[in-house]
């Protein structure tokens, strides 16, 4: 990984920098492309980099960095406050309804991971106390139903199905309907991933929103996914409005630019972030975690913070 | 072919906007590039090479650094075209496919088992994902989909010893190709890299005399982490060929001009969809047209 030390690249910057006196412009600009270059590689999309560069490049030569002692350090700190912001400054949870049933629906491309983080939300939402009911609506997918049902059972969840034979919007509603008539207060529906660019399909989930008007709709969202992530975001919320995004296989290596550029596309919340395969494996999302996974640098920013 | 409209920047219109090669071109060049997954490392090489070529050259066209770049993504896809088959000949053979989550392995496998029919193969597939919810399920599916037998445990079995017996069933079958389905594994993991390793050993000592073919599969949405996907795995099990999936999105998938060049892998395969022809054998020469958005 070539960006392994985006924070010592700053620091030679500057050092060659030292006894030279004031830090200029132009090395701000240098110290802009190493940024640039790490956001690149850690998958932002590239007209996420763009804006976000032009922001911390205004702001550094604006005042902070050329009058600093520390350029290199100030720079960092600069990049990391303002990337922790735009992936967003707060944790979010599930919104629950007033009204119960809550309904929360996943959707996302194919093999995002919906599946498998239906069973931990229904395990998460479980331990509140709440009583949540599945809703198997992937009709395509080869054992797509069985799949959920086996998830369902391995966190003592029920449910709902009617088989592949019926369209999505009937699954939904009926699933609905069969929530209020057992007292389940969260009912959560499993999709089939999709294409964005797959308008019959994207139809499909907006019948679907259409008629069951989901609280949450959730866009599944790969961590390793590249450049096309904004697509995807971009689509997913303009043909169904997403309330916010889960982050998957975050255990993996990936840096995972896709948080920046999908938060920066849809300015909704990344609210959960999934990291393995075992229904436990997910937890509240972090931004300020999230930052400095993207830039390779966690142990460089506990140290400034300490300085 | 089903491959992607151009969302991205089209090269064409780019390089129609410019009078002469300069600077400023091949900067846009190089946006066009990593919006493609092509990566930071990878690209500067690319434009650093087309810089070279037009000084030395002395090429003022816009329209020639087309030719320029076209050329050489060819040429680094293009190096293998001896290897892009299956390794399936003589029969014989065995085809182990890996990758990590999600990615399309059980259902490439499916589109292969139909592709490896048509040619009239004898094709037994072995149900080595005992981990996921479903997988085996999934892969049964697939099965009585194209017409081909399945051999398989209990979920939670050991998937070498799944291998072992689907081996066994095919010498007594005498089935011409064998091809296994293992569970998605992300490339840190060691113990699950390590499960790969035992199962090689089985296939190794159990069919000696099998062709063999290792495919990782690689997803065309992923970006950078493609480049470590394939080098990891190519570590654990002598990886022959890759598979591209999920071209009929909007991403191109072009984080393998890099894995090609660093890791001398030929893409065989890619996948253009979800159904059980949506299988192509990879064209250097279209893919690089998807690439910029020209069909
Ligand atoms: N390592 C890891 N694997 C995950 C994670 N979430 C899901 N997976 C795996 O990713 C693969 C795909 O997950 P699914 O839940 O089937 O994905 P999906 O979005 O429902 O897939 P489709 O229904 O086919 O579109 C499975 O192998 C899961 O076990 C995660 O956070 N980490
Ligand atoms: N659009 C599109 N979808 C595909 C393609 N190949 C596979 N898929 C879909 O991607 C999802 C995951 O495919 P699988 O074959 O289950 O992937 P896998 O690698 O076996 O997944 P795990 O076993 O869970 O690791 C499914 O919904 C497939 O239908 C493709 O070429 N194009
Ligand atoms: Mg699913
Ligand atoms: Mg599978």
């Amino acid at each position: 990984m070539i960006f392994e030390g985006l924070a010592e690249k700053l620091q030679n910057t500057f050092h060659k920098l030292k006894g030279k006196g004031k830090v200029n412009e132009k090395d701000v600009n240098d110290a802009m492309r190493e940024v640039k270059m790490a956001l690149l590689e850690a998958d932002v999309n590239f007209k996420v980099v763009k804006d976000f560069v032009n922001k911390v490049k205004a702001r550094a030569i604006g005042a902070e960095v050329l009058e600093s002692l520390t350029p290199g350090q100030q720079i960092i700190k600069i990049v990391n406050e303002e990337l922790t912001e735009l992936m967003g400054s707060t944790q979010s949870k599930i919104a629950f309804s007033s009204k119960p049933p809550t309904v929360i629906m996943l959707v996302g491309l194919q093999g995002a991971g919906k599946t498998t983080t239906c069973g931990k939300l229904a395990k998460l939402i479980k331990k509140q106390a709440k009583r949540p009911l599945l809703i198997a609506a992937d009709i395509y997918r080869p054992a797509a139903i069985k799949q959920l049902q086996v998830v369902g059972g391995q966190v003592d969840v029920p449910v709902f199905t009617m088989g592949d034979k019926q369209n999505p919007v009937n699954i939904a509603k009926a699933g609905l309907e069969h929530a209020i008539n057992h007292g389940n207060d969260v009912v959560i529906i499993d999709t089939a991933g999709r294409l964005h660019i797959d308008d019959e399909l994207m139809g499909e989930l907006q019948s679907v929103k259409e008629s069951i008007k989901p609280h949450e709709i959730l866009l599944v969202v790969d961590s390793m996914t590249g450049q096309d992530a904004v697509n995807v975001a971009e689509h997913f919320n303009e043909k169904l409005g997403i309330d916010g995004v889960i982050l998957t296989k975050l255990d993996g290596d990936t840096r995972g630019g896709a948080a920046l550029s999908v938060r920066a596309v849809t300015n909704k919340p990344i609210k959960f972030a999934a990291l393995g395969e075992k229904l436990d494996d997910i937890e509240v999302f972090h931004p300020d975690r999230m930052a400095s996974r993207i830039l390779g640098m966690g142990d460089v920013l506990s140290l400034i913070e300490k300085a | 072919s089903k491959t992607t409209q151009g969302i991205t920047v089209k090269i064409e219109d780019l390089i129609k906007s410019y009078q002469k090669v300069d600077e400023e071109l091949l900067e846009e060049l190089e946006e066009v590039l990593i919006t493609a997954d092509i990566g930071v490392q990878t690209t500067m090489e690319i434009i650093d090479h087309i810089r070279d070529k037009a000084k030395a050259e002395k090429i003022k066209e816009p329209e020639m650094i087309k030719v320029i770049l076209k050329d050489k993504l060819k040429e680094i896809l293009g190096e293998f075209e001896d290897d892009q088959q299956l390794n399936i000949q003589p029969s014989p053979a065995i085809i182990l496919v890996v990758g990590v989550n999600g990615v399309g392995k059980t259902t490439s496998i499916g589109k292969i088992a139909h592709k490896l029919k048509g040619q009239n193969k004898k094709v037994l597939l072995a149900a080595a994902d005992t981990f996921r919810a479903a997988a085996v399920e999934q892969l049964k599916i697939w099965g009585d989909r194209v017409g081909v037998e399945v051999i398989s445990h209990q979920e939670g079995a050991d998937p070498a010893a799944v291998i072992f017996d689907a081996i066994q069933a095919a010498k007594a079958r005498k089935v011409d190709v064998l091809i296994c389905d293992t569970a998605g594994r992300l490339h840190n993991k060691k113990n699950l890299m390590n499960e790969l390793g035992k199962i090689s050993k089985i296939v190794e000592r159990e069919y000696a005399n099998a062709t063999r073919d290792v495919l990782l599969v690689l997803d065309a949405t992923t970006g950078q982490n493609a480049i470590q996907q394939a080098k990891i795995f190519k570590e654990a099990t002598n990886i022959s060929g890759l598979v591209l999936t999920k071209l009929d999105g909007t991403a191109k998938g072009g984080v393998i001009i890099g894995i090609s060049q660093e890791l001398k892998i030929p893409v065989k395969l890619i996948g253009v969809g979800e159904g059980v022809a949506d299988l192509q054998e990879f064209d250097s020469n279209s893919f690089v047209n998807a690439l910029f958005g020209e069909e």
